[in-house]
This record gives structure tokens, C-alpha cells and sequence, in this order.
């Protein structure tokens, strides 16, 4: 149990995808405008995050490894991630309206995202086992949403204040991100 | 060998993927109201929400369901709502007043070199936002005033403007509920 726990802690606060490991960095400078938009993406993270680290397990795990063919890892994860998300999206359009209306436009966008195939080379490269890589992609992306919730906050007020006109819009933006890594790089250490 | 079995195996499992996409947008087909389809193809898609609704799709739905009103775009403008009533068959009618322009706070000022001293825009106040006496020049304080030009009328010498608040990090706040859920981009 401590293991899983320390996985998520390790994931959210010290490796931080976005701001530690530098990935999934264009939907957090891209939907970060608004919260509502940024809460919207955050879940949508959360749902491809978990499944994709889940489905990429098990393809590298029972077709890749037996064969051989590690080498294909990146095309295969890609292809595995891109058709899973495809599919349930389609399912939710179908059974779930209200769930499509929150979820719908965001789910195309994420799902070629680094952070989604860095999760899942990662999860091969640490030698995860199944319960392991489930945890590492929620935590992934609970830290994902963390952070991505915090700077559109950031943000909606940065938008009123009175810039330099030479730091208005993305110049801002970038410093507040890098104000912000700079204060997560106080969790190094934490956990190994 | 090693690379005809990775041939083999990638074009099984792509092809595999392939054949259940390809069900799956068959079973799991989902029928567009094709009313709705026509409307969204009317309206300007910026989705900027102006219209009340989270977005141009939405508001066509609402279109369709007659929920709401065919004048409520100010992007698309006269242009798009005569188009609308050209579809639907109905009456063109004039774009709404509420969905034209965003409610912007404002507050009056006293243009303090033309203010008679009337003290008729104090009587006015119903906030007690404004300073002065008889025969003596009268101002506004600003973070008092509630922006209802109701002092505008009783001014004798229009001496009261009206001007836009510029929202600064002091006196930003989060949208209230009811306004954050039309709020454009919403």
C-alpha cells in the first residue's frame, strides 16, 4: 500500500510531469486561459492518463514482450492509445450526453499529447508491473490537473493586472510557469 | 525474419484496430438532429457564448427546441439572424438589446468645473455615494457608486458622465455563479 501511495505523492508533488519532466506543456500553456476550459481538460487528462498507462501495459506485457518486438513500442503505444480513446469516446457520445458535453472536445486533443506516450514509455522503462502502471498514469495526471487548474487560476487574474506592455499575453504566461516550477523544485527530495 | 514478424504483427493489430473503429461507428452511431446540424452551420462558430449558451452548437440546439430566441449573435450579427429566419420560416426580428454588447461596470463622475451645487444628484443617490453642499462643488466617491445613473436625470447642468471601471488585480473578482455560467468561452 505504501508503495502505491508513495507512487502518487512521487508522480503529483516531486516528478511532477508538467512542471519537473517538462511534459504535456502545450495544453498547459494552450487551455490555460480560462478555469472552467482548464478543469474540462484536467478530467479529460485524468480518464486518457489512467486508461492509456493501463492499455499500454498490457500490450507491451502480452504482445510486444512475448514476440520480441520491444523496438515497436512507441508506434504500437500511439496506435493502442490513439484507437482506445477513439472507442470510448465513441461509447460515451453514445450512452452518456452529459458526460460527451464535458468531456468531448478534449478528449481528441489530449490523446497524442507527450505527457500521454511519455507516461507509457515510462511506466516500461521503470519496470512497472500492472497495479503499478494504473497508479503512476493517475498520479500522472492528478499532478497534470494540479497544476494546470492552479496556473489557469493564475492566469484569469494575471489577465487584469497592469504588465509591461513588453510582457503582456505569453511572456507572462512562461514566467508564471517557470515561477511555478521553480517553487515545485522544493518537493525534490521528498520522495526517491 | 524479425522484421517480417514485426510487419505481420503491426499490420494485424492496425487492421485489428481498424475493423473495431469501424463497427464501433456503426453500433455506436449517434443521430444528429439534422435541423440542428443546418442551424450550427448558420451560426459564426467563434463560440464565444455571447449568446447565453456554452457555445455555438448549444444554442443551435436551443434554436431547434424553440428555447431560445434566433436574435441572440451578436458575432454573426443581422446577417446570420435573417439567414435563421430565412430556415426556420419565421419573422425576422431585431437583434437584443441584453445580448449586443457585454454589461460593463461603470460609475458617474462629477465634472467638477461645470457642478452648480444643486445638491439635487445627493437627493438622487440612493447610496449615498455622493459629496457636497449647497453652493459648494460635489463629487463622486467611486467605490461607493453602484453605476445606477439614477443622479443622471435630476442634473440640471449634465454636469455627470458616465465612465467604464477598468478592472485592476485590487478589484477583480470571481464571476458569480449565474453570470459565470454564460460568461463568453464558458
Amino acid at each position: 500500500m505504501t508503495e502505491y501511495a508513495l507512487i502518487l505523492i512521487s508522480t503529483i508533488w516531486v516528478n511532477n510531469f508538467v512542471l519537473v519532466k517538462f511534459l504535456g506543456l502545450c495544453p498547459f500553456m494552450g487551455v490555460s486561459r480560462k478555469l472552467e476550459t482548464a478543469m474540462g481538460m484536467a478530467l479529460a487528462t485524468t480518464f486518457v492518463l489512467t486508461l492509456s498507462s493501463v492499455c499500454s501495459y498490457l500490450v507491451n506485457e502480452y504482445i510486444l514482450a512475448p514476440l520480441a518486438l520491444e523496438y515497436l513500442r512507441t508506434i504500437m503505444f500511439i496506435l493502442v492509445i490513439a484507437v482506445v480513446v477513439q472507442f470510448t469516446e465513441m461509447v460515451v457520445h453514445k450512452t452518456s450526453p452529459l458526460l460527451y458535453n464535458v468531456l468531448g472536445i478534449f478528449l481528441p486533443l489530449i490523446t497524442t499529447n507527450c505527457a500521454v506516450l511519455g507516461v507509457a514509455l515510462l511506466n516500461v522503462q521503470e519496470d512497472h508491473g500492472f497495479l503499478q502502471s494504473a497508479f503512476y498514469g493517475f498520479g500522472a495526471a492528478m499532478g497534470f490537473s494540479l497544476v494546470l487548474i492552479l496556473f489557469a487560476g493564475i492566469r484569469e487574474r494575471i489577465t487584469v493586472a497592469d504588465i509591461p506592455e513588453a510582457f503582456q499575453g505569453n511572456a507572462i504566461a512562461l514566467i508564471t510557469a517557470g515561477i511555478m516550477s521553480l517553487a515545485f523544485m522544493g518537493f525534490v527530495g521528498l520522495v526517491k | 525474419m524479425s522484421i517480417l514478424s514485426a510487419i505481420i504483427t503491426l499490420s494485424l493489430i492496425a487492421g485489428l484496430f481498424g475493423l473495431i473503429l469501424g463497427y464501433a461507428s456503426i453500433k455506436f452511431h449517434v443521430e444528429g438532429d439534422p435541423v440542428v446540424d443546418k442551424i450550427d452551420a448558420i451560426l459564426p462558430q467563434t463560440q464565444c457564448g455571447q449568446c447565453s449558451f456554452p457555445g455555438c452548437r448549444p444554442y443551435a440546439e436551443a434554436i431547434a427546441s424553440g428555447e431560445a430566441p434566433i436574435n441572440q449573435c451578436p458575432p454573426g450579427g443581422e446577417a446570420t439572424m435573417l439567414a435563421l429566419a430565412d430556415l426556420l420560416g419565421v419573422e425576422p426580428i431585431a437583434l437584443s438589446e441584453e445580448h449586443a454588447d457585454e454589461p460593463v461596470k461603470t460609475v458617474v463622475t462629477i465634472d467638477e468645473t461645470t457642478c452648480i451645487g444643486c445638491t439635487l444628484c445627493i437627493q438622487a443617490c440612493p447610496v449615498d455615494a455622493i459629496l457636497g453642499a449647497a453652493k459648494q462643488m460635489h463629487t463622486i466617491i467611486e467605490s461607493e457608486c453602484t453605476g445606477c445613473n439614477l443622479c443622471i436625470p435630476p442634473c440640471p447642468v449634465d454636469c455627470i458622465a458616465i465612465v467604464p471601471v477598468k478592472i485592476e488585480p485590487d478589484t477583480w473578482r470571481w464571476p458569480l455563479p449565474e453570470q459565470a455560467h454564460t460568461a463568453p468561452g464558458a
